[in-house]
């Protein structure tokens, strides 16, 4: 077996991970429609990294794990694992995990002949099958349930056991194809901290596809954003969140305040009359004279202030008219319309000291120059 | 008994079977008992028509051919069939309701017609005649059991098809990409995953064709021969020819438990009944 083969128990040391790296080099998977699924796209996947090709659907980010996987096959470009080019490897000669939105449990087998089935595939001994099944049950808590079959289970233990069998094997990597799509809330976030928990003790890379930004957030050590079959912005949770690059991002990833800017340059924006400063090293590198240029800022930068009096020096503002207060539980939010024309809605999140807001009051909106961001598009 | 009236309680919703249990009870269970009660002696209480049924000679022998006939036409049909109603689930909703027409053209042709066209075809100097004439051999169908087979497959297709339509694609294909991507050859994967689903399916056609087969009555009696007959033809001998009730109604009881004992089996086999109850709505006119 390979250095990647799968271990149990002891968590592995970040320093002697056994993951393999996955190297897209200009993938592109044309079906001959208007625009190709998959366009150029090139991505290194570090060994062991947790990578969330993160999109909304049809941005091409479950037809590139397709073609990791090898379900598809490329129009142009090569994908290498470790270095070696794996192309034009049919999907059971790669040696991947692969998990299901549907589970896709073999329903006529039990757990534990689903978990041996890679393995007897692999023409391995039966004690060693069943040592191997019996441990990776007990990592995935599933001990006991041998001998269910996947409809006698629920949901979340389904996921478990396909987890388990996609695992068993030492695979090269793990594939998940929205994995917890089908679960409700409060199992989502259980198996969240099980696939994380999972990742650390196997340490082999995972490649995790959803739509959904906060999973993303959550889970990944690096999120490739993609929009209409290209990566829109490849980096940690906190960069992608923090520093868009585009609108798009912004939009994407957590709710966002958007003003679409007339003039943009290095020190200043310019929003319906509004003379906005600017710090250079929150402009996105893309923003370009006389292109497209928005400024967004986060709900939770943004400030209200009873007027333009009271918004400190180093910060930007513009009028506003609440519309709205939502309670969210540990926090609550104001729904605003920003600017004369009241046609930019945006969010604030309220701290105690705002709670006496009335609907249809106005105020003004301030967030600090270094909290806002300016971005292309 | 008080536990067993108890689970039969009256309920109202089974007033709604009223009317099938009397017709059933008129149009079968009445004959039924009827030809039991010929069977055993009509009050004599006899074996003996029983008896001749193993001792006579020809029941035997034309049981087994049959059997062998039914098994053919089944094999035929299921072999025909899987790639067939394989192919249903994998094409778009028009070619799907193409390939159902197609399949039960059969159905929706008058007895008759079918039977005498399959004459045409198969007699001599008939198509089939000239075509194996080609390579020099002299071959005519008509009038044999192969024959038979043959336009009995044709009847019979749509029983193995449409079980096997209804099975397969109740089978979530994404099990053949995730067996895929656990290291399964495509073929594999079909053996190990694929076939396993289907058996349901497969043994529904496989026991709907066979026991249709064993009653097929039509078809043997206009293209087979009388040397070569089946049960359905020896039962309509006894009973238009020699009048011979009881022993026509012993040879029907042995068929009738024949059948049974095939159905409940294949039941036993995994919950094929009701795949069983949908086609059997359809029941061909080709029965006796």
């Amino acid at each position: 077996m390979s250095a990647s083969t799968f271990r149990t128990a002891e968590p592995v040391p970040a320093s002697t991970r056994a993951g393999t790296q996955i190297r897209l080099s200009n993938v592109t998977k044309d079906y001959g429609l208007t625009h190709p699924a998959v366009d150029d796209v090139s991505l290194t996947i570090e060994p062991g990294e947790f990578m969330t090709l993160l999109g909304p659907s049809g941005s091409g980010k479950t037809t590139t794990l397709n073609l990791i996987a090898g379900f598809e096959t490329l129009t142009t470009g090569a994908i290498s694992f470790d270095g070696v080019d794996v192309s034009r490897l049919p999907p059971h000669k790669r040696n991947l995990g692969m998990l299901f939105q549907n589970y896709a449990l073999f329903p006529h087998m039990t757990v534990a002949q689903n978990v041996a089935y890679p393995l007897r595939e692999r023409r391995m001994s039966k004690p060693d099958i069943a040592r191997k099944v019996a441990e990776v049950l007990e990592l995935v808590q599933l001990t006991g349930r041998d001998g269910h079959y996947p409809a006698q289970l629920s949901g979340g233990q389904q996921q478990r056991v396909a987890l388990a069998r996609a695992i068993v094997f030492g695979p090269t990597a793990l594939l998940l194809d929205e994995p917890l799509g089908a679960l409700d809330r409060n199992l989502r976030a259980t198996l969240q901290l099980e696939i994380r928990r999972i990742h650390r003790e196997v340490g082999s890379t995972f490649v995790f596809v959803t739509h959904d930004q906060e999973e993303a957030m959550n889970l990944s050590d690096r999120i490739a954003l993609f929009n209409d079959g290209r990566i829109e912005q490849l980096g940690r949770p906190e960069a992608l969140y923090r520093s868009p690059e585009t609108l798009f991002t912004a939009r994407f990833l957590g709710d966002s305040t958007v003003f679409t800017l007339s003039q943009a340059t290095g020190t200043t924006a310019v929003w319906e009359g509004e003379v906005w400063s600017v710090d250079s090293r929150t402009v996105s590198g893309l923003v370009r004279e006389g292109r497209p240029a928005a400024l967004v800022v986060r709900p939770e930068d943004v400030r209200i202030a009873a007027d333009r009096d009271a918004v400190p020096p180093d910060a930007n503002c513009a009028a506003a008219i609440v519309r709205d207060i939502e309670y969210m539980g540990a926090y609550r939010t104001a729904m605003l319309s920003l600017g004369g024309a009241g046609n930019v809605m945006g969010r604030a999140r309220l701290d105690a000291l705002e709670s006496d807001l009335r609907i249809g009051q106005p105020v003004v909106a301030w967030w600090r120059v270094d909290r806002q961001r300016v971005v292309a598009g | 008994m008080p536990g067993l009236l108890r689970r039969l309680r009256p309920r109202p919703q089974w007033l709604l079977l009223v009317p099938a249990l009397t017709l059933l009870a008129w149009i079968l269970l009445v004959p039924l008992g009827n030809s039991f009660l010929r069977s055993v002696g009509n009050g004599d209480w006899t074996l003996r028509h029983y008896e001749s049924l193993f001792t006579d000679g020809v029941t035997m022998r034309v049981l087994v051919r049959t059997a062998l006939t039914a098994a053919a036409v089944t094999v035929i049909a299921f072999l025909l069939g899987y790639p067939y109603a394989y192919l249903m689930t994998r094409v778009g909703p028009r070619m799907r309701g193409v390939l159902l027409i197609i399949v039960l053209i059969p159905f929706w042709t008058s007895v008759m017609a079918r039977n005498y066209a399959w004459i045409v075809i198969l007699q001599r100097n008939g198509p089939v005649h000239s075509f194996f004439e080609l390579f020099g051999l002299d071959v005519v169908l008509y009038g044999t059991v192969a024959g038979v087979t043959v336009a009995m497959s044709q009847v019979l297709l749509p029983f193995m098809v449409l079980p096997l339509f209804s099975a397969l694609s109740g089978i979530d294909r994404r099990l053949l990409l995730a067996a895929r991507g656990l290291g399964s050859h495509p073929l594999v994967a079909f053996w190990k995953i694929y076939w396993p689903l289907s058996r349901a399916g497969v043994v529904a056609g496989l026991i709907l064709v066979f026991t249709l087969s064993l009653g097929f009555y039509v078809t043997p009696a206009l293209l087979g021969s009388p040397q070569q007959s089946l049960v359905a033809q020896l039962l309509g001998q006894r009973t238009t020819l020699l009048l011979d009730f009881s022993g026509a109604g012993a040879l029907g009881m042995l068929v009738l438990v024949v059948t049974l004992v095939l159905v409940a089996w294949a039941n036993r086999l995994g919950g094929t009944i009701s795949a069983i109850g949908v086609v059997a709505a359809a029941r061909t006119k080709d029965q006796p």
